[in-house]
């Protein structure tokens, strides 16, 4: 990439110091990058943009709140009655942590799909893969500092997964509590984690970027960009791309503050917390749903968390689990079929934790957490020894092969 | 000489302009709209606002003595005022006061001073409500952060203050009963 020339001298002094507007151009304006990306490539800028919502809402709902088991309730009611906007800005960041899960999930299917996680990308995934941890941990604890009934309990029930554990296991929940109970120590220490873990996020979200530019974007049909005819520069082609898919997430994310704020929430929520009552049927935020239904379906305490657990930790192991050097499904005809199996045994599963933990729902649970395991540690080992790929294309400009519908098309816009 | 296309290519970048133009604007209106809530809850919020206003009951405050209440977060001075004290509040002459002002313009009956407690010049609370206090060369209130010297009207007389302590907004809603606010 040839250095480039700033006009104005004020920018030139400090470039010549401070190379930042050299960086910024470099991997902002110029950064090359796949020239075929779909639209599933703007979730990743969707995530970037969400994450910062919540952090410039949080720091603002925070001046207003008061983390303390008598106050804390009422302060966020007030935050809801008597700060200006401030019912404006909790729906924002109540609902954004909802959005943030879809684009993120969304962000996760698109690299399932398109082979993302495979070499040379394999640390980008696991950075990738922490952040959806830090996310859900975030989350988590934030979910508890408005202290209403869900807050509570859940809190309880999440903290008592590690009272599974052998051995230390009661320790270990007592040391999270800082008491016998989830009481004022605990909600004073979640509020102070749940402000400081999404700049660690900020931080891995970073790391994730740094290993994303090292060799750019994957892209639909996951082959390596051979050249400079294969790519675009990132400014004005994908910074436009992604403003266009903002706009529409905005949208989308605007409709549920201003017309639905508490459909993805919990009613019993604004039931102020009381530890000597638990609500009938209690569930998490729906993000969470597939992972609950998890460890319901496994009928021994410390085999569910444990399994709940791997869900996630197979994630991390993933690029070495799939051993298809072929990226893109769109060149896997069976994988592709599974591809959309999985989907929908996630989709189960959040349906199957929502509902109470009897008859049909247990079974179903089960089966489909043997799916989800089956699927990670069986399928995508084995699968590459049985599935016959199709043929890659030559190059992104030149996608394939005589005769196809793709060929002519391209060679035709090649042409002009 | 323009050409058929040249002109064509004027156009498409008078139309590309315009849509940049609108775009940034659009954005900048868009940013503005999100960033005032941001701003805007920083300010007072309702149940703020709604403990604006403060009613005190004077009746058992005696000649001479001096009650504090907390208005808006802030200390209010009332003092019910000696003869003596009224009368030298009145008769001293106002040439070379920094912020010259009558005592009947500060107070609405001559009885009683109302003052928000908090000095002009830096924002400390000026000594001077018990009787043990030091009151200044004046009788009135004295700044122990800086020395400012304040009379029996709550004028500054002497030190760096710039003007006289506010007078709150109030009125008698009986002889007295007062409502601040």
């Amino acid at each position: 990439m040839s250095k480039p020339k700033f006009k104005n001298p004020v920018v030139k002094w400090i470039d010549y110091r401070l190379p930042i507007f050299t960086f910024m151009d470099h991997e902002l304006n110029h950064y090359p990058t796949p020239k075929n990306l779909n639209y599933f490539w703007n979730f990743g800028s969707l995530a970037g943009i969400a994450l910062v919502t919540m952090i410039i809402t949080g720091i603002v709902l925070s001046m207003n709140y008061t983390p303390h088991v008598d106050y804390a309730f009422d302060s966020v009611e007030r935050i809801m009655r008597d700060v200006n906007h401030g019912w404006l800005i909790r729906y924002i960041h109540m609902n954004g942590a909802s959005f943030f899960f879809i684009v993120v999930f969304i962000h996760i299917f698109r690299g399932l799909y398109y082979g993302s996680y495979k070499a040379p990308r394999e640390l980008l995934w696991i950075l990738g893969v922490l952040i959806l941890l830090l996310m859900m941990a975030t989350a988590f604890m934030g979910y508890v500092l408005p202290w209403g009934q869900m807050s509570f309990w859940g809190a309880t029930v999440i903290t008592n997964l590690f009272s599974a554990i052998p051995v230390v296991g009661e320790s270990i929940v007592t040391w999270l509590w800082g008491g016998f109970s989830v009481d004022n120590s605990t909600l004073n220490r979640f509020f102070s984690l749940h402000f400081v873990l999404p700049f660690v996020i900020v931080g891995v979200v970073i790391l994730h970027l740094v290993a994303l530019h090292r060799f750019g974007s994957n892209n639909p049909i996951g082959i390596d960009v051979k050249g400079t005819q294969d790519t675009l520069p990132f400014h004005p082609y994908y910074t436009i791309k992604d403003l266009f898919g903002l706009g529409i997430f905005l949208t989308l994310f605007a409709a549920a503050v201003f017309f639905f704020p508490n459909f993805m929430g919990h009613p019993d929520n604004y039931i102020e917390a009381n530890p000597m009552v638990t609500p009938a049927h209690i569930v998490p935020e729906w993000y969470f749903l597939p992972f609950y239904a998890i460890l319901r379906a496994i009928p021994d305490k410390l085999g569910g968390v444990l399994f709940m657990f791997g869900s996630i930790a197979v994630l991390f192991i993933l690029p070495w689990l799939d051993r298809s050097p072929v990226r893109s499904s769109q060149f896997r005809p069976i994988f592709k079929i599974f591809f959309w199996v999985l989907v929908l045994d996630c989709f189960l599963l959040g349906y199957l934790g929502a509902m109470p933990a009897e008859g049909i729902y247990v079974i179903l649970s089960r089966i489909a957490t043997a799916y989800y395991f089956f699927h990670f540690l069986i399928l995508f080992p084995l699968l590459p020894y049985i599935e016959k790929t199709k043929p890659l294309p030559i190059s992104i400009s030149q996608p394939v092969l005589s005769g196809s519908y793709t060929a002519a098309s391209s060679a035709a816009r090649e042409k002009k | 000489m323009s050409t058929k296309s040249d002109l064509k290519s004027e156009q498409d970048e008078g139309k590309r302009d315009f849509l940049i133009v609108s775009t940034y604007a659009l954005a900048g209106v868009g940013a503005a709209a999100f960033v005032w809530p941001l701003i805007d809850q920083m300010n007072p919020a309702a149940d703020t606002l709604a403990l604006a206003s403060t009613e005190i009951d004077l009746s058992s405050l005696e000649e001479g003595q001096a009650i504090t209440v907390k208005w808006r977060g802030k200390p209010v001075f009332v003092r019910h005022r000696t003869a003596d004290e009224i009368k030298q509040a009145q008769e001293v002459s106002l040439e070379g006061m920094r912020d010259p002002q009558t005592d009947s313009e500060r107070v609405t009956k001559e009885k009683y001073i109302v003052l928000v407690g908090v000095c002009t010049h830096l924002g400390c609370v000026p000594l001077g409500q018990k009787s043990g206090d030091v009151k200044g060369q004046y009788g009135g209130w004295f700044c122990p952060c800086h020395g400012s010297h304040y009379d029996h009207s709550g004028r500054i007389r002497k030190g760096p203050a710039p003007t006289n302590l506010e007078v709150p907004s109030y009125k008698f809603l009986s002889d007295t009963v007062i409502k601040i606010g």
